[in-house]
């Protein structure tokens, strides 16, 4: 279980690393924490020409606030979010979130923004930063474009980000303080991957009623209005789509239990 | 002579580990810790299919000399672990694939390289031409008429069929309460935290290849290397070094040490092969999967009867060195009965060879199965006759007054309560407490059970137990070599090895109770063919006893040789002089144990006449008064908490109620029952390694392989009896193995009680949520019809 043969470079800047990209027309992969790409790696599943460290670079690491949202650089990790040492403008869901993800060695390496791009449907960012209406920011050649996270999945480990691209930031809008969320999610032990994830979100004063349902063969499940709101049978919208009835009443159960969290 | 038990370092102290000094500080020594100059690393091409005609195998242009293959390797002989039992079927085992392959990840060809990972990159250019044939991937299907082969001569897929047949009909006839089950524990994986590794040289000095391996018994992989490699014992030198956890697979001689042995000898140079997690979850560590069909006869009162059980075993594709391919059948059917009397059986094995894996004998072997199937059995007899099942049980368990007691096979319990051991887990998990919170409802909405299992571990069985099996391995004497040195220091040499058990602090107790001397003056020396006494190693829970009894032997041997100089020194008769406290003490004086060394090594001018010539350095052996084994049981009781909804099982209280005899050190005993418990709790909930109807495995990684963490295995509450065993040297009896039987069923027993009142009754392990929501539903569509 050792890696096929890569170069390995660590370029000086953004630019730089989105130069790499370009030169390598899709045969170089962005490692930030490495802890999803050193086991593909490994397991020579992901076998790239090139991979291009990021976790150093400075615009990568970047907090800025405004009066709406938070705008955090890909490369902060989990353990920051989960120690408060960047400002959350969802009122908990952030650190709560962060601080189920997988075991602590891997969220001190772990990015928010490795996590997206990495698009497992079954990771947590994917299914939380959607509940929240966070977009990502992504860098190429061609300048920078903002793709909402609800949207970023394509399929499983399939995301809109090109092969010359590079997730660079994660903007999270600020929720009002009336704003009550939920965030469930069923694992087979402590750490693992979740079997299934269900979110609720309420901010009366920014009119979102949304509830997610996550950990699912893609994307995530967005519900926005009414169908959100807690005690609506919303599995009527999404069961059609999931035959496996086991999988189907563990997403029934994480909507139903994150809805009654926010009801109670 | 007396006994040095009193000074709380010698038998039945809490000693901490002397071990533990280096591990804990990252300064053990391993295989992967191991770097010779020059050395090389290899990688495996395995089989990716389960089942296939090999048309060719095609190196890499360039390396054809870095590749080597079954036709390479002259003059290597297959791996045959034969049983003598009837009807046996032997298995020829190609250390390197020959004409077919017959499960995912066998070995094709062997890699060598500078590191490992260009070694995996030329594996990774060898072209295997497969001619893919049907794979058998379940057990029950391979014994049918018609099923594929695997060994085609055998014109049927069955290792061995064994049939005990007590006369049961009557009893049967007459019975007011049958139950009938089909019981299943999935295939597993054990999972040391070291994997298997290798590393082999040739030694041009000695004329010998020295294989350093992560062995657990390297005696007998020496005589599995010897026979393989058509060398004589003496040109075979194993090492094994710090063993990280072992529990059965380290014992297996794996073609992997074969293979690595060849290309030391072929290349003149060390090479190097270290397991990863692939290969041990995909193609090596499997072990456990049973099929139980099992009926039990009870009275109105739940008292067995008499037992019928068909059970099958999934042997894989071939018979394992030393243990083979019936092991685990042959003793579900000696074992099956449990602690229990009752008063008719039959009983009928079949080992089934499917493409998969060779099972491997963990932890427990065949006694986590056969526990689970009965115990939970056994609750459905509670449920049966409407009383509580450890009341059921007291009915059937043997009571301390007919100890030594012989069971239906002829097990020959040495010594107990079993009736005290129950009572007092249901006293410590508080049954009553339970029922009342089961009346009033949780507060979340989950349901709560009690379950009890309890059972028997027959352990340091020798030779009368073995030799009738006819495998290539029968325990017979255990021996140590005790050495004096000129300072005063006690070497200990056994042919047992540690994984874990910390058997450098235990023999050192153990000399300590005999002659005093401080434990910190008592090296043990083990892991090393060339360095100890031949022995079949450890397995089966029997350092304490045949380790144990080795080191008292030799030291109260050496008592007698320092008894006889110290009178000498102290001017007295030997008869009015005692050893203790590290020395000889005579009526009007003492001199120390270091004071007679000095004297023997260095001033033998001062030394008796009569004194024996063969001085400090002596081999004393061992066998128990009895080699039928020593009998430890407990009763595991578990309370948990089931959520209907999403099919998770939390364990809320575990305790264990064990009777291990006297113990040499209870902490480490503790130790033994976490860590043992910890895997039931894995076999009971998490552990399975599946595999499609191709024979594919379906689990290749930890992620896919679930393993309890910390935050699955609850704080466990032990309790110790010690009713001495009347067989052993100081009464200790063999413990090993228990934490790891009783698990499954314990826990089975909790989920069924808390979803008694639903109609769920969960007969296979491990409960996964799918399982246990699948048996809800199936419940409700019942109770629906």
């Amino acid at each position: 279980m050792k890696p096929a043969p890569f170069d390995y470079e660590a370029p000086r800047s953004l630019e730089a690393a989105i130069a790499l990209l370009a030169q390598h027309q899709g045969l170089a992969r962005v490692i930030a924490g490495g802890q999803s790409l050193g086991p593909m790696l490994n397991l020579r599943i992901a076998q790239p020409s090139l991979l291009v460290g990021i976790r150093h670079l400075p615009e990568l690491r970047d907090v800025r606030q405004t009066a709406d949202a938070v705008t955090i650089g890909a490369c902060i990790t989990h353990a920051e979010i989960e120690d408060g040492r960047i400002p959350d403008p969802t009122g908990g869901l952030l650190p709560y979130v962060a601080r189920r993800i997988a075991y602590r060695a891997i969220r001190n390496r772990g990015t928010i923004g490795g996590s997206l791009a990495h698009a497992d449907p079954s990771a947590d960012w994917v299914s939380a930063l959607a509940l929240a209406g966070a977009h990502v920011t992504v860098c190429s050649p061609r300048g920078e474009r903002q793709i909402a996270v609800a949207k970023l999945l394509l399929g499983a480990f399939e995301t809109q980000i090109g092969t010359d691209e590079i997730l660079v930031s994660v903007t999270i809008p600020r929720l009002s303080a009336r704003a009550r969320w939920s965030y469930y999610k069923i694992c087979r032990k402590t750490g693992e991957f979740a079997e299934a994830i269900g979110g609720v979100l309420v901010d009366p004063d920014n009119g979102i009623r949304r509830a997610v349902v996550g950990a699912t063969a893609g994307a995530p499940i967005v519900l926005e209005g009414n169908a959100a709101l807690p005690g609506c049978d919303v599995a009527a919208l999404w069961a059609a789509n999931i035959d496996d009835p086991y999988k189907r009443q563990m997403f029934e159960v994480v909507l139903r239990r994150a809805a009654d969290r926010i009801a109670a | 002579m007396s006994m040095n038990t009193t000074s709380g370092r010698g038998i039945g102290a809490r000693l901490r580990r002397r071990e533990d000094e280096r591990f804990l500080r990252g300064q053990g020594e391993y295989v992967g810790d191991i770097r010779l100059d020059g050395m090389l690393e290899v990688a495996f091409v395995r089989s990716a299919v389960a089942h296939a005609r090999l048309r060719g195998i095609e190196k890499p242009a360039g390396f054809e000399d870095r590749v080597f293959t079954a036709a390479d390797l002259a003059g290597v002989r297959p791996i045959r672990a034969v049983s003598g039992l009837k009807g046996f079927k032997v298995s020829e085992q190609p250390v390197l694939a020959r004409d077919k392959v017959r499960y995912v990840g066998e070995l094709i060809a062997m890699c060598v390289a500078p590191t490992r990972a260009e070694a995996e990159d030329i594996a990774a250019q060898v072209f295997v031409d497969y001619e893919e044939l049907p794979a058998v991937s379940d057990m029950l299907e391979g014994r049918k008429p018609g099923a594929p082969l695997l060994h085609e001569a055998w014109g049927d897929n069955v290792f061995l069929e064994t049939f005990v047949d007590g006369n049961i009909a009557e009893i049967a006839r007459r019975a007011p309460v049958k139950i009938t089950r089909r019981l299943r524990t999935a295939r597993q994986c054990m999972s040391p935290i070291e994997g298997r590794g290798v590393v082999a040289q040739w030694d041009r000095r000695l004329d010998q290849l020295v294989v350093i391996s992560a062995a657990q018994m390297p005696h007998i992989t020496r005589s599995g290397l010897a026979e393989c490699l058509g060398l004589d014992h003496g040109k075979v030198r194993v090492i094994s070094p710090d063993v990280g956890g072992g529990f059965g697979y380290k014992g297996i001689l794996l073609p992997e040490e074969v293979c690595l042995g060849w290309l030391a000898m072929h290349l003149q140079k060390p090479v190097r092969w270290l397991e990863d997690r692939r290969e041990q979850l995909t193609a090596n560590a499997n072990c456990r999967e049973h099929h139980y069909d099992l009926t039990v006869y009870a009275d109105n009162d739940g008292r067995l009867l008499a037992i019928d059980c068909e059970a099958t075993v999934d042997a894989g594709a071939y018979s394992s060195y030393p243990f083979s391919a019936c092991l685990e059948a042959a003793q579900v059917a000696s074992i099956l009965p449990g602690p229990y009397k009752f008063d008719a059986y039959r009983c009928r094995t079949w080992s089934v060879a499917t493409n998969k894996p060779p099972i491997l004998p963990y932890r427990g072997v065949a006694r986590t199965g056969v526990c689970f199937a009965l115990e939970v059995a056994i609750d459905a007899v509670a449920r049966a006759v409407g009383r509580e099942p450890w009341e059921v049980r007291l009915e059937s368990l043997p009571t301390r007054e007919m100890m030594p007691f012989d069971n239906i096979t002829k097990k020959h319990f040495d010594s107990g309560d079993y009736p005290e051991c129950l009572r007092r887990a249901v006293a410590a998990i508080d049954v009553g407490a339970i029922r009342e919170r089961q009346r009033r409802g949780e507060p979340d909405g989950r349901r709560i059970g009690v379950g009890f299992a309890i059972f028997c571990e027959q352990a340091a069985h020798g030779t009368s137990v073995y030799y009738g099996w006819g495998i290539p391995m029968v325990p017979g004497h255990e021996q140590c070599q005790a050495r004096l040195t000129p300072d005063g220091v006690l070497e200990l040499r056994i042919g047992a090895h540690s994984h874990g058990q910390g058997l450098e602090t235990t023999m050192a107790q153990v000399a300590h109770s005999v002659l005093g001397i401080e434990p910190e003056n008592v090296r043990l020396i083990h892991g090393d063919t060339a360095l100890s006494p031949y022995s079949t190693g450890t397995w089966g829970s029997r350092c304490a006893v045949m380790s144990g009894g080795a080191v008292a032997a030799a030291c109260k041997e050496m008592a007698k040789r320092v008894a006889k100089i110290g009178a000498h020194l102290l001017q007295t008769d030997v008869s009015l002089v005692r050893v203790a406290d590290g020395q000889v003490i005579g009526p009007s004086g003492s001199v120390t144990l270091k004071e007679i060394a000095y004297t023997w090594y260095r001033a033998p001018q001062n030394l008796p006449s009569d004194v024996d010539p063969g001085g400090l350095e002596l081999t004393a052996g061992y066998k128990p008064v009895r080699d039928t084994g020593t009998f430890s049981y407990a009763c595991h009781a578990a309370v948990v908490a089931v959520d209907v909804e999403i099919g998770t099982v939390e364990i809320l209280k575990y305790v264990v109620v064990e009777d291990g005899g006297v113990l040499l050190n209870p902490m480490i005993v503790d130790g033994q029952i976490y860590g043992g418990t910890a895997q039931g709790i894995g076999t009971a909930l998490y552990e399975e390694m599946p595999f499609d109807a191709n024979g594919q495995p379906l689990a290749s990684t930890l992620a896919d392989y679930l393993l309890p963490g910390p935050t699955e295995v609850p704080d466990i509450v032990i309790e110790h009896m010690e009713t001495p065993s009347p067989y052993s040297e100081f009464g200790q009896k063999g413990i090993g193995e228990g934490g790891a039987i009783g698990p499954p069923a314990a826990i089975a027993n909790a989920v069924n009680d808390a979803l008694k009142d639903l109609g769920v009754e969960i007969t296979e392990v491990p409960i996964t949520p799918a399982r246990l929501l699948s048996a809800i539903a199936a419940a409700k569509v019942r109770s629906a019809a």
